[in-house]
């Protein structure tokens, strides 16, 4: 840390004040939204109570991005929406125009610096993903790859609204889930599949043994002593590999090429419209690791959608569609075979069997 | 300019209609010497099939405990630029709203004092500036204190607050989620700054059901806007789109409790079945519009896995008068939220997030402590089993003698 005595420093002056960087047209029609209409896949329009309106021009983004980026992105604000832009959760940027008649050349010069127009209506939304191996020390896969090698292949997807309703995907590079992947329509969940290696030099030194052995869920860490020394020895049949050792402790690493990779999760949902929120639920144990462009998940996701879009009614999230049809059938069509690590064994497993005779034959 | 490191694998990832990172990276590279490296090393990784970075490292700046992530290359003489790689949280704005002006001036700080390479955003709101020595972090966060940017949160701390685009451009926001999330962020700055919890804490607010924050599955505390009084309808609106859709199958069909029916004279809602779902509103935003009177739902205790497994949020207070407690700047709910950390603060135990204690000592428990009745929303159904924890039974009189 560098010696700051002496300097007048400034400190907790907190997240700026929003109100800066609104539209005007936004901050005068501030709560007084009356409706909006979707335009296209890649723009819609918001009337105010007044009869004012504000037009958004949504473009997908890949999140980690230069400064050169956002300088593009800042010239055409300053061209088309009079400096204004924002972003969504979901990584797009929206340009925030009050002249319609700006939308078009906008678009054009979006389409030259080779950008993707859409992400609104019933589209793949643009996927939500973790650092990966860019920047993070325990990603079991990259975020980044995968995340482009599929947005590559799903782009009409995302240009073109041609779905029965809105697909969210998301990518997780560990079970730590910065992107907190668990409620998507797909997720994809980088994963360890061999317990933590023991480093004992590393763990007699850096690591703390009770909060090591406290960290796991399954109870499958033990204290153990090394040279005299306090250590650690792991029941490896009970490991879960989910790394929250490795969190606290540096001397358990997990990271393995011949074992890590990616499961497939679907069905999930957020939003409260119709069925209520739900976790994604495993449809795909494991695939492994196969940079630069992991064919094999790209296939596995592209089979989920392609599965979706033919057989769910219009307006219905893949979870539901599943629900509709029913797991087994979800299995039959895709061709992914059930196994015994999709029946839960965790804390709410029990609550995820069926206690009836209602089975579809 | 001529590139430090041949990337065959990343370079593959150049190709396709999405816009590329790989790309991104080299232009950053233009920028920063440092990030040449960083090519070196990922395309190790997709050699290697695995990453190259070090465990954690604390770094940071003075008077904080948080707000910088720091990153080791564990190649460090072969990428000396990534040698350290830290990241610079910075608070985003309420709504992710942006005027070109400041997003120069942001990117002017990390293009000259770091990798020039970005997140808008990370994934829990902040905006990131990646490849930060830390040599260079005192310099890169006075210059942004110095315009109104302050560091976000890490660690065991309260994480940055995060809200959705709310009245600043969407008809559906029952309540000011940007305002609300700007209060709430302004007035527990200690709590982000300087990590004193046992792991971290989360608010996200959501102005409607919809949940474009993803709130409900994410934060340890979700604000999801709601209304009190009845749906407003257009009747000639509705016509229009029967015109388009079938409302039976679409509209009124999908509803979760039947509390709507259409016929030829209009769409009859009965406001008091209505569990706000958002779903007919969602279908005919040009007809239907929430009610007047909103609020929002507080709902308590989601998380990603670590450490017992993800969890959602769950009704903690079914409707809160938030534009009441607004103004008397949030008093009722940061009294609410000063409950819950000192509960949390007194029980939970390292790396227990709130969902996860409270799941422990049982969700009663927890009500009875932090001043809150038991009430039927919070739940899907009572009890099934008989294994009642009784606290008191009477004894005849003289009993004990």
């Amino acid at each position: 840390m560098p010696d700051v005595s002496g300097t007048k420093r400034i400190t907790d002056v907190g997240p700026h004040d929003y109100h800066d960087f609104l539209h005007p047209v936004i901050k005068n029609n501030y709560g007084k939204w009356k409706y909006h209409e979707i335009l296209s896949p890649a723009h819609m329009v918001h009337v105010s109570e007044t009869g004012d309106k504000i037009y958004s021009v949504r473009v997908g983004s890949p999140r980690l991005v230069s400064g050169s980026f956002i300088r593009d992105l800042c010239d055409l604000a300053d061209k088309y929406s009079g400096g204004y832009l924002r972003f969504t959760t979901r990584n797009n940027v929206e340009f925030l125009l009050d002249k319609e008649e700006n939308i078009e050349p906008l678009m054009n010069d979006i389409k030259k610096l080779n950008l993707p127009l859409g992400g609104i209506g019933n589209v793949v939304a643009n996927i939500v993903h973790t650092q990966g191996w860019i920047h993070c020390h325990t990603a079991a896969s990259d975020a980044s790859g995968v995340t482009k090698a599929l947005m590559d292949d799903l782009y009409e997807y995302y240009t073109d609204a041609k779905l029965p309703a809105k697909v969210r995907i998301a990518f997780a590079c560990c079970l730590n889930m910065c992107g907190a992947v668990h409620c998507s329509d797909i997720a994809v969940l980088g994963i360890h599949r061999r317990p933590p290696k023991l480093l004992p030099d590393k763990i007699m030194n850096l690591c703390e043994i009770p909060s090591t052995i406290a960290s796991c869920p399954t109870n499958a860490i033990r204290p153990d002593t090394y040279n005299g020394k306090p250590s650690v020895k792991i029941i490896e049949e009970a490991c879960v590999f989910c790394g929250n050792c490795f969190t606290v402790c540096s001397g358990m690493p997990l990271s393995d090429p011949l074992n890590d990779g990616v499961s497939i999760w679907v069905g999930g949902k957020v939003s409260n419209a119709r069925t209520k929120p739900s976790f994604s639920k495993l449809a795909v144990p494991y695939l492994e690791n196969d940079p630069p462009r992991w064919p094999k998940v790209v296939e596995a996701v592209k089979t989920i959608l392609d599965a979706y879009k033919n057989g769910a009614e219009k307006g219905e999230r893949v979870g539901e569609w599943i629900e509709r049809i029913g797991w087994p059938k979800f299995f039959n069509i895709t061709g992914f075979k059930f196994t015994k690590y999709h029946i839960d064994d965790f804390r709410l497993g029990e609550a995820t069997m069926n206690y009836s005779a209602q089975v579809r034959q | 300019m001529s590139k430090k490191h041949q990337t065959p694998l990343l370079d593959e990832l150049k190709k396709g209609k999405w816009p590329s990172f790989v790309t991104e990276i080299e232009r950053a590279a233009e920028k920063s010497e440092m990030t040449d490296d960083l090519l070196g090393q990922v395309e190790q990784s997709y050699k290697e099939k695995m990453g190259h970075w070090k465990h954690g490292g604390m770094v940071g700046v003075k008077g904080y405990g948080g707000g910088i992530v720091g990153r080791f290359s564990d190649l460090p003489e072969k990428y000396p630029g990534v040698k350290e790689f830290h990241t610079v949280r910075i608070n985003q704005p309420s709504g992710f709203f942006y005027t070109s002006d400041i997003l120069r001036k942001i990117v002017d700080v990390g293009d000259k004092h770091a990798s020039s390479l970005y997140n808008f955003h990370g994934s829990t709101g902040d905006i990131q500036i990646l490849g930060v020595k830390t040599s260079e972090l005192e310099t890169i966060f006075q210059q942004l204190v110095s315009f109104g940017f302050d560091l976000g949160g890490s660690g065991s701390a309260l994480r940055t607050p995060s809200c959705c685009v709310g009245m600043a451009r969407c008809e559906f926001a029952n309540y000011d989620a940007m305002n609300m999330c700007y209060n709430i962020t302004q007035a527990f700055q200690d709590e982000m700054h300087r990590p004193i919890f046992n792991y971290k804490f989360k608010f996200k607010f959501s102005g409607c059901g919809n949940d474009c924050t993803a709130s409900i599955a994410r934060a340890d505390l979700s604000v999801i806007g709601t209304w009190k009084d009845n749906i407003r309808i257009d009747q000639d609106m509705v016509k229009e789109y029967a015109k388009k859709i079938n409302l039976h199958k679409y509209v009124t069909g999908k509803c979760p409790t039947k509390c709507m029916s259409y016929d030829e004279t209009g769409l009859k809602i009965d406001d008091s079945n209505c569990s706000k779902c958002m779903h007919c509103i969602n279908v005919m935003p040009k007809a239907l519009r929430p009610g007047v009177k909103g609020g929002v739902t507080i709902l308590l205790g989601s998380k990603a896995p670590m450490v017992s497994g993800p969890r959602l949020s769950m009704v903690l207070v079914p409707f809160y008068d938030v534009a009441e407690d607004a103004k008397n700047g949030y008093q009722w709910f940061k009294d609410l939220i000063g409950k819950i950390w000192e509960f949390w603060d007194e029980y939970g135990v390292s790396r227990e997030r709130v969902g996860e204690l409270i799941q422990r000592v049982g969700i009663g428990n927890f009500l009875e402590a932090i001043g809150l009745e038991p009430l039927p929303e919070m739940v899907s159904s009572p009890r099934g089993n008989p294994f009642v924890l009784y606290e008191e039974y009477v004894e005849a009189d003289g009993e004990k003698n």
